[in-house]
């Protein structure tokens, strides 16, 4: 009966967001306050509906309710509560579900922070983000329900892919879903400008903040997925340029781009088309992400069970979606005025460069990624494209945009002059030098891909402090300035861990029998044995090893080889000693004759930088956001966008 | 031409291709077992403990080896299509009856019918890892001379058995 119930909110929930979708929007284009005020009530009441829908779910799942099929398959009684949990989420139906929740709460969020905006903008964000929810509900129940029944019911459930039993994956997709969701917000009031063909610096404001969010949300969501990867893979790797990565790297740099174009919108008027077709984009590519995820018609190291039924759901839906906002922009644009002029070197024109390079690199992604589509389709054979080619292409991409950040900040707006900028970054490219040549002697051997990397890191660095220093004899920095340098730090951060790493790592692949060493990077592991141990729900073989750095002891790992009771793959627990300059990492491969094992070590300098540098550069847009300006009311403008809105209307 | 419809039709050439691309399997990459024999082993029968089964006595036959287990919600889906094809004799089909308890399996069969000549139990999935399997069910087809000719990953659907096993089933057996 429970999980009845939860279909049934799932198809209330349809209903309402039909309201909301159609109404608000109406009324908005046609002036009717009565039309416009049903869209908050039917925001919050798709929100409830659908977080309902989803208590449900789990309820079923902590229950151990194996009538469900989507529980059966998903779970079973041995699975640790927290997994147990974790699982609603852990196949197609129920993160489709997460989708659309966190879609409504998003809409919530919306309606909620919203009161100082003009009611006719908020019915057209919230109506455009109903339609949008509308569809991706409609796609739950006739292709993916969770609440599919199994009857009679199965005595014991299939239990979770034991890949996915693991705290980083608890949390993974819900941080990563927050961000490709929240990209729907920058969507809704792109689509929501354009309807009411006020493309104008208050609409670039009120975007700012949720597009950051956002984008904070899709930072730690990749970050975390690495370093999942990293450790629970057991192949020491923390990027593979799988499809599903790059599906979720996209909207990252599509939405990198367009963070930094809504700054040149609001400030200067500028850009305001290229701004509208970024947040169409990032939407857009978060929608094609799901796509390639959910469809199956790429191959990739996350399995995901695929139905080539969804798959034609998604690709009508995704047609619709961005095929119509592309047809209004395209209807729309041409009448958008340009805005401010600006000369050749200014800081518009810098982050005009940034953005082109972020979308040049985010086409390049795409390019690799349906590659091999492409070439099927064409019926010219089945290849896979690897890193090889995304390493080639990506890198040289971005390294003038490591070049220009710094100095973009410096640039002045409208016209800048090569001059002050030189006289204030000499410093700066003098400590550059100065680094590339000599830091590398310091991790070992010279090289130049290292030296150019860590010139550029410091170069930023350098540049950050020193407008620091400038800046701080001016008055006090706000909020969106530092975070802003501190999302640039760890820019400089993540350069720095993936060139050390991918250079200096070392890695070996031995023969070990109990009592043996093995040396990487001045790191010795003694092996000292393995035994058996039972968890909750599978055997582990957990070895033991002695790591010692110049004879001195430091502490035991215990890497694990687990089988699982439920499947045939065992899973490999890497052991990990992290440390703000290296990671040192072993993991046990096979068993082999007697007591001896296949063991991988690895010597990983500076790789916790780059999730530093992700973390970082979270940190810098979640300042960002809470900057206070926009929070406090801007009477003036306010008045004037409501007076230009009833004119309009 | 409007400059700002160039979007639009760069969507529609990407929409186009993932169209087609729906209509290819990425998957369809042959399994590296096809063409070789099917590994060896000698493990106990589900409904008779002291006897043993390996696939050496199959040598001769066209036959079906099927792996499934009772704790699996997608070897129920097959398992009709299977019984219904049991029934047709067309080859004999084997189960690997897989990480189960032995009472579980037997219970299983009795209750959802028995299509196969005799089930091979499998209890810790040593035979399983040999084969290469990742999930339950597989089915693999061997010819008379002891090689894997085909096999399928997840559960057999209706088009699977009528356009690849039985095709293939009926030319082996010639």
């Amino acid at each position: 009966m429970i999980p009845e119930l939860g279909h049934f909110a799932l198809m209330l929930a349809l209903l309402v967001t039909l309201v909301q979708g159609v109404l608000p929007l109406l009324g908005a284009q046609r002036n009717q306050p009565q039309w416009v005020a049903l869209a908050r009530p039917a925001t919050a009441a798709a929100f409830l509906l659908v977080l309902f829908s989803f208590l449900v779910l789990t309820w079923s799942f902590y229950s151990n309710d194996f009538s469900v099929e989507y529980v059966a398959q998903h779970s079973n009684t041995q699975l640790p509560t927290l997994y147990r949990i974790s699982a609603v989420w852990g196949g197609h139906e129920g993160s489709l579900l997460l989708w659309v929740l966190m879609l409504t709460g998003w809409a919530q969020a919306v309606a909620l922070f919203s009161r100082r905006l003009p009611e006719a903008m908020v019915a057209r964000v919230l109506g455009v983000l109903g339609l949008v929810t509308f569809g991706l509900l409609a796609f739950v129940l006739l292709t993916s329900s969770p609440f599919e029944r199994l009857l009679p019911a199965v005595e014991e459930g299939r239990s979770l892919n034991p890949l996915l039993q693991d705290p980083g994956l608890v949390f993974h997709p819900p941080l990563l879903y927050m961000g490709y969701v929240g990209m729907s917000v920058a969507f809704a009031f792109a689509i929501a400008a354009l309807l009411a063909g006020q493309l104008d610096a208050a609409w670039a404001r009120w975007s700012r903040p949720w597009t950051t969010v956002a984008w904070v949300f899709l930072t730690l969501g990749i970050a975390l997925g690495s370093w999942w990867a990293y450790y629970e893979l057991g192949w020491g790797g923390w990027w593979f340029w799988d499809p599903v990565e790059n599906a979720s790297f996209m909207p990252w740099l599509v939405a990198t781009a367009l963070i930094h174009s809504l700054a040149v919108t609001e400030k200067r008027g500028s850009f305001k088309n290229w701004t509208v077709l970024l947040a169409i984009a990032a939407f857009s590519l978060s929608l094609l992400g799901t796509f390639l995820v959910r469809s199956g018609v790429l191959t990739s190291v996350h399995a995901f069970a695929t139905d080539p039924r969804r798959g034609i759901f998604i690709l009508i839906l995704l047609a619709i979606v961005v095929g119509s906002s592309l047809l209004l922009f395209a209807a729309r644009a041409p009448k958008v005025s340009l805005g401010g002029r600006f000369a050749l070197l200014s800081r518009e024109t810098l982050l005009l460069v940034n953005n082109v390079l972020l979308v040049v690199a985010c086409g390049a992604v795409l390019l690799g990624t349906l590659y091999p589509l492409l070439i099927d389709a064409l019926g010219m054979g089945k290849l896979s494209v690897g890193p090889p080619y995304f390493n080639a292409v990506f890198v040289p991409i971005m390294l003038p945009l490591l070049v220009l950040v710094a100095a973009g900040p410096i640039a002045r707006w409208k016209h800048a002059e090569i001059g002050p900028i030189l006289r204030r970054l000499w410093p700066a490219a003098l400590a550059a030098v100065l680094a590339g040549a000599g830091l590398p002697l310091l991790a070992g051997e010279w090289h130049a891909y290292v030296a150019l990397a860590l010139a550029l890191a410091v170069w930023i660095a350098a540049a950050i402090v020193l407008q620091t220093v400038e800046r701080f004899k001016t008055g006090k920095p706000t909020a969106s300035w530092w975070g802003m340098q501190i999302a640039h730090c760890g820019l400089a951060a993540f350069v720095v861990g993936v060139a050390m790493v991918s250079t200096y790592e070392e890695e070996r692949d031995v023969r070990m029998s109990p009592g043996e060493t093995v040396t990487v990077g001045g790191h010795t592991f003694k092996f000292l044995g393995v035994h058996d141990v039972r968890g909750p729900n599978y055997v582990a073989a957990r070895g033991s090893f002695e790591l010692t750095k110049d004879g001195k002891p430091l502490r035991t790992l215990y890497p694990e080889k687990r089988n699982y009771d439920t499947s045939a793959m065992p899973m490999t627990e890497a052991a990990i000693d992290a440390g703000l300059t290296r990671d040192v990492y072993v993991s046990l491969g096979e068993p082999l004759e007697g007591e001896a094992w296949a063991v991988r070590v690895y010597f990983k300098p500076f790789v916790d930088w780059i999730w530093g540098g992700c973390l970082l550069m979270s940190l810098g847009g979640l300042l960002a956001a809470a900057d206070r300006r926009y929070r406090i009311r801007v009477k003036q403008s306010a008045a004037a966008t409501a007076a230009a809105a009833g004119a309009t209307a | 031409m409007n400059k700002f419809l160039l979007p639009l039709g760069i969507f529609i050439v990407l929409v186009a291709l993932l169209a087609v691309g729906l209509n290819l399997n990425p998957r369809e990459v042959p399994s590296p077992l096809i063409g070789k024999p099917a590994p060896d082993f000698s493990v106990p029968r589900l409904h008779a403990a002291d006897q043993s089964f390996s696939p050496k006595e199959m040598l001769g036959k066209v036959w079906l080896f099927n792996v499934w287990a009772s704790w699996c919600v997608s070897c129920r889906e097959e398992h009709p299509l299977l019984v219904e094809f049991g029934k047709t004799g067309t080859v004999p089909i084997v189960g690997l009856n897989y990480k189960d308890k032995r009472e579980d399996g037997q219970r299983w069969l009795a209750r959802f019918g028995d299509p196969y000549l005799l089930s091979a139990y499998d209890a810790d999935g040593r035979v399983g890892i040999n084969y290469g399997v990742y999930g339950v069910p597989e089915t693999y087809l061997i010819d008379k001379q002891g090689v894997i000719r085909f096999k399928q990953i997840g559960p057999i659907t209706p088009e699977v058995l009528q356009n690849k096993i039985i095709p293939l089933a009926q030319e082996l057996n010639k």
